[in-house]
């Protein structure tokens, strides 16, 4: 029983996290600005590969094999976001200006960067 | 341009990965995608974004790439395919490293036995070329520079404070891990992917992001540059020592058998001190190589703003 349920659990993370794997993707083609592209490419980097790891973590029950999984989560929790923000403050210091509400109602959804 | 260059190594090391090569992989994408790009960048940061206009057609070079490309292909031609097992490397070399490796060496990482014991020599080549790098750009790039003085670090360290905050607090949790990972990989080059070269890399690696993070000026007054400059001479000397240590106990130069009573216990521990060498000697050398760079930057924005 709690095999199964130890199963199903893990299976869940797995596709949760290869669907924001998959969104992630999508979104860092089809959002306007480039910040919210910074902010689908984080996502796919912390939470998608997080949701992977815990899945991973619950479909092998040796300790050893959870504390190495535990500790590459940590560092990846530590790293992806520190990333994403540095990428975010460089383009903010060389004056990219994010996309604001008024201009996208103008534009009709245009990108603004390439 | 530099972001292909990126994007090239990554995918490289992708495909080494897919090839097992996981050795290969692993120095590809740390070099390639990392302090390749880093040094790139910097560069750009030198120079500027965009070249001059061209005044004239570059149609002799395009001649001379294209005649050149023509015969690489036409010589890839003759290469046998992916994989094939008849294949000159696979038949002759590959089975006695295969086959007689453990016993003549006794380290689990076939990659390593080749590198450091059977072909010593090639690697040697690779890390004097590595230090000759270093001497290069020390003698093209590296300038009187003027004392360090502490009121300047200490405005320099109050500015930067507010604006970096996130990312020298999560650095400073960090750097201990990278170095701890260099000095892993370094010691783990026996039985698993890495070595000297991948090692020297991330410790550089950890340097850098401290010198990045903190001011050229600190980090030059953690780091003292004719330290890092010795070292980079030690970590050579070290691997021909190795060498000439081993005529010395009536071997050829870098035969590792005649370095202790038992040939398994000699390679041993002839192995580990040249990677210990290779190590150094990389890791000095990249430090070097980015902390001249980096010195030029600071010039350059003092010489426009005159």
């Amino acid at each position: 029983m709690m095999d199964m349920v130890i199963n199903i659990s893990s299976a869940l993370c797995l596709f949760l996290g290869s669907f924001l794997c998959l969104s992630g993707g999508v979104g860092i083609i089809r959002f306007p600005d480039f910040y919210t592209r910074i902010h689908a490419a984080g996502v796919s980097d912390t939470l998608a590969a997080s949701m992977i790891l815990i899945g991973l973590m619950l479909q092998n029950p040796e300790v050893i094999v959870i504390l190495k999984l535990l500790m590459i989560l940590l560092m990846t929790l530590f790293i992806s976001p520190t990333a994403s923000h540095s990428i975010a403050k460089a383009a903010m210091n060389s004056g990219l200006q994010p996309l604001l509400d008024t201009e996208a109602s103008k534009d009709g959804g245009k990108p603004s960067l390439f | 341009m530099t972001m292909l260059a990126g994007i090239y190594s990554l995918l490289s090391a992708s495909l080494f990965v897919s090839m097992d090569a996981v050795d290969v992989a692993f120095t590809e994408a740390s070099v390639g995608a990392g302090i390749s790009t880093l040094l790139m960048l910097t560069t750009l940061a030198i120079t500027g974004r965009s070249e001059h206009p061209v005044r004239h057609k570059p149609l002799l070079a395009f001649v001379v790439v294209f005649f050149t490309g023509a015969l690489l292909i036409y010589a890839t031609l003759d290469m046998p395919s992916y994989g094939d097992v008849n294949s000159a490397a696979n038949l002759h070399v590959v089975q006695r490293y295969i086959n007689d490796s453990f016993m003549e060496i006794g380290v689990d990482n076939i990659v390593t036995s080749v590198l450091a014991s059977y072909r010593g020599f090639d690697t040697f080549g690779e890390v004097v070329v590595i230090f000759t790098a270093g001497i290069g750009v020390l003698a093209l790039l590296s300038f009187a520079r003027r004392p360090i003085n502490d009121s300047e670090i200490d405005s320099i360290n109050d500015s930067m404070h507010e604006e970096y905050l996130i990312v020298r607090i999560v650095s400073k949790i960090l750097i201990p891990f990278i170095l701890l990972f260099a000095l892993y990989v370094q010691f783990h080059g026996d039985f698993g992917p890495g070595g000297g070269f991948q090692a020297g890399v991330i410790f550089a690696a950890a340097v850098i992001l401290y010198a990045m993070l903190f001011g050229m000026s600190v980090a030059r007054r953690v780091i003292n540059q004719s330290f890092v400059q010795l070292f980079a001479a030690v970590g050579v000397l070290i691997y021909g020592g190795v060498g000439i240590v081993s005529m010395l106990n009536g071997g050829n130069f870098l035969d590792y058998d005649v370095l202790s009573d038992d040939p398994l216990a000699g390679q041993h521990l002839g192995i580990l001190l040249i990677e210990l060498g290779v190590g150094i000697a990389v890791a000095m050398v990249v430090i070097i190589i980015f902390f001249n760079f980096a010195e030029r930057i600071g010039l350059n924005r003092a010489r426009n703003e005159q």
